[in-house]
């Protein structure tokens, strides 16, 4: 199997489905999700709370808590190995190192009682086999590199002495310090200001374009999505419902969710009178989900085929897919 | 002085809060929260304050309904000075201005019925009783599109998209005739916000409210205001008609800000400037001499780091508190 994965593909998800088995019910957080992010490609992930954005993320990783959540089936092939069959050593040689994590918050995401030194040049030391002068200049050339002013005497200060914006900024240092082959940041930019989310944006696409890293940014801001990402991936209720090189997908989007979702934005140069549009309806409880399409409840263009049958991923155009039953040419976009 | 067409009139709003120190809780110095604001709220109008965190929104949106002990300067509710009210004057004026707030989760009592919180307000305005109560409860349930039958549910059986209509429900439940909605999208997801901004904007319509909206997310201030404010570390650096602040910006921080925000379409933002600001909003313990904003500021010059700039009048309703803006409609004298 292995062999079949192109050179150029650093990660391979086919079929991956993660079950968490709670009071509720099987939850289907993941549900037979399939997709592959290539070297030096920005791929965005992108969905309603819930719909299992991060659990996907979290898969890679093998860091679902057992119990109540387990990885049911799917490969996960990275750089050409099978991440399923690694033992769990083999995952804590990968995790951090080959494939490094920011999540969305960093103020719980430090560790409160360690200085941010001790914080990154464990990784170094651990990774890389750095001694301990070795690890300062590293990490201080770090915290230079995410733009941490004073990082010699910043060093040594603890997380909370920092802003928000500033221990985001630690956490893609963490993140850089073994030049892993994938960053997956998870909602990187979702409690900070604007201001701040267009720094931190700026310095990880400026890091792809560096070194070749490949990034899975997990997002509910089509915002984001439309500028530093050259693919989109959309879920709703744990599968995958498009996926489009972004351009394509922002000029022609092929399923009604997609299409909901873009215009119930609301968009800066639009005006007032112009008036948005929304999804009706709430997002679906995993537990309970509805039959066939698990958007067919909101979805405007429902037929009763979509209350039996789930659509299989279909072509639309070049590397453009849905899932969807309705009639391209119905479609009202936008 | 008063106008008749503006149903709210701020002047020279300060609010500071103290920072003690030692055993005896001595007053070191202050966040200077709010610092010196004046602006009106015409009636029937949404006008939006946007600005990054720390910067005084909320406080500003406080203080207009009186919350905090210790506010100077005068806020006028329709003609009527509210610093001179006595505390029984002011309970009966809360009536007339509710307030929504940010996090839909800690802002209902988790041991009410949602029936109950909605229903609260009009008890303690003492407005209705026994069956006209009921009505009015399940009324105020379908004017938010929730269903009456849900009135005896605790708020942890609710979404987060339906707990912030029972926040506004019970905000609407006593007919005030200005909200102040602190936030009230943020927390919730994209398609929910839009259900909940079209929900506000038709409430606006229907009962003729006045909205004072914050947010920091400008694309979603831009979609529901009328006119809009910015502020920078307790000041209004501008305000304008929401169309001209963003069609014209004038302001370097406004600017900024306005070239930050992603626009979710990758031909429009790929070809847009982006302004990335150096540095973080500065503590308002003790905010920088001169423009607080010139530490930050690409265009600041010598008067910047000296003298603070006043807000003055560039065009229709356009003020700008900028050294480098001339006091004269100019357009476009500082854009990028």
């Amino acid at each position: 199997m292995a062999t079949a994965v192109k050179s150029e593909t650093v990660l391979e998800i086919k079929n991956l489905c993660t079950y968490f088995y709670t009071q509720e019910g099987e939850l289907k957080a993941v549900d037979g999700l399939s997709y592959n992010v290539n070297k030096g490609e920005s791929v965005g992930l992108v969905g309603e709370s819930a719909c299992g954005k991060s659990v996907s993320a979290l898969s890679i990783m093998r860091l679902i808590p057992y119990p109540p959540g387990i990885i049911v089936g799917g490969e996960i092939f990275f750089q050409g190995k099978d991440l399923m069959k690694a033992t769990e050593s083999e995952m804590r040689h990968i995790r951090g190192n080959r494939i490094a994590m920011v999540f969305q918050e960093p103020t719980t995401s430090l560790n409160p009682v360690l200085t941010v030194r001790r914080q990154i040049s464990e990784a170094l030391e651990l990774h890389r086999g750095m001694d301990k002068n070795e690890s300062l200049s590293e990490t201080i050339r770090l915290l230079k590199l995410v733009g941490i002013p004073d990082s010699e005497k910043r060093a040594n200060d603890y997380p909370f002495q920092f802003s928000g914006g500033m221990q985001q900024r630690i956490m893609i240092a963490m993140a850089l310090s073994c030049n892993p082959a994938l960053l997956i940041c998870d909602e990187p930019t979702t409690s900070l200001d604007v201001t701040v989310q267009a720094q931190l944006l700026e310095i990880i696409d400026d890091l792809r374009a560096r070194f070749g890293t490949s990034v899975i940014t997990i997002t509910h801001n089509l915002g984001i999505v439309a500028r530093y990402v050259d693919r989109v991936n959309v879920m709703y209720a744990g599968k995958m419902v498009e996926t489009a090189p972004t351009e394509d997908l922002y000029a022609n989007p092929c399923h009604p969710y997609t299409i909901g979702l873009l215009s119930s934005v609301p968009r800066l140069d639009v005006s007032k009178k112009k008036s948005l549009r929304m999804i009706k309806g709430l997002p679906p409880n995993l537990a309970h989900l509805p039959g066939g399409c698990s958007f067919h409840p909101r979805c405007d263009y429902a037929m009763p085929k979509c209350k039996e049958e789930y659509p299989p991923l279909e072509k639309v155009g070049d590397n453009h897919y849905r899932a969807c039953w309705a009639e391209l040419s119905k479609l009202k976009r936008q | 002085m008063k106008d008749n067409s503006h149903i709210i009139e701020v002047e020279n709003l300060y609010m500071y809060f103290p920072v003690t120190a030692g055993v005896f809780q001595k007053r070191i110095a202050d966040v200077k929260a709010v610092d010196g604001m004046s602006f009106y709220i015409k009636k029937g109008e949404t006008l939006g304050l946007v600005g990054e965190s720390g910067c005084g929104k909320t406080t500003t949106g406080r203080c207009i309904l009186q919350l905090y002990e210790g506010i100077k300067g005068n806020v006028f509710f329709e003609g009527v000075n509210l610093a001179n009210l006595k505390k029984e004057q002011m309970r009966k004026m809360r009536r007339n201005m509710q307030l929504i707030f940010q996090d839909p989760y800690a802002s209902l009592d988790p041991r009410m019925t949602a029936g109950d919180i909605i229903g609260e307000p009009i008890k303690v305005h003492n407005l209705a009783r026994g069956k006209e109560y009921q009505e009015q409860v399940e009324e105020l349930f379908r004017m938010v599109e929730l269903e009456p039958y849900m009135a005896g549910r605790y708020p942890h059986e609710f979404s987060g998209g339906q707990r912030q209509r029972i926040g506004i429900a019970r905000a609407l439940a006593v007919r005030p005739k200005f909200v102040v909605c602190d936030e009230p999208v943020s927390a919730l997801d994209v398609s929910i916000q839009a259900q909940i901004i079209i929900l506000l904007e038709k409430l606006r319509e229907e009962m003729g409210l006045t909205y004072l909206f914050i947010a920091h997310d400008l694309s979603v201030v831009r979609n529901i205001s009328d006119r809009v404010a910015v502020m920078y570390l307790g000041k209004i650096v501008e305000i304008t008609a929401s169309d001209e602040l963003y069609a014209n910006p004038l302001h370097p921080y406004t600017i900024a800000l306005l070239s930050a925000v992603p626009i979710p379409d990758p031909k429009v933002d790929r070809t847009r400037k982006r302004i990335i600001l150096k540095g973080d909003v500065p503590s308002p313990i003790n905010p920088p001499k001169g423009c607080r904003f010139n530490p930050r500021c690409q265009m600041a010059i010598d008067i910047c780091r000296e003298k603070e700039p006043e807000l003055k009048l560039v065009g229709e309703e356009h003020w700008v508190s900028c050294h480098l803006v001339k006091a004269s409609p100019v357009k476009n004298t500082i854009s990028p």
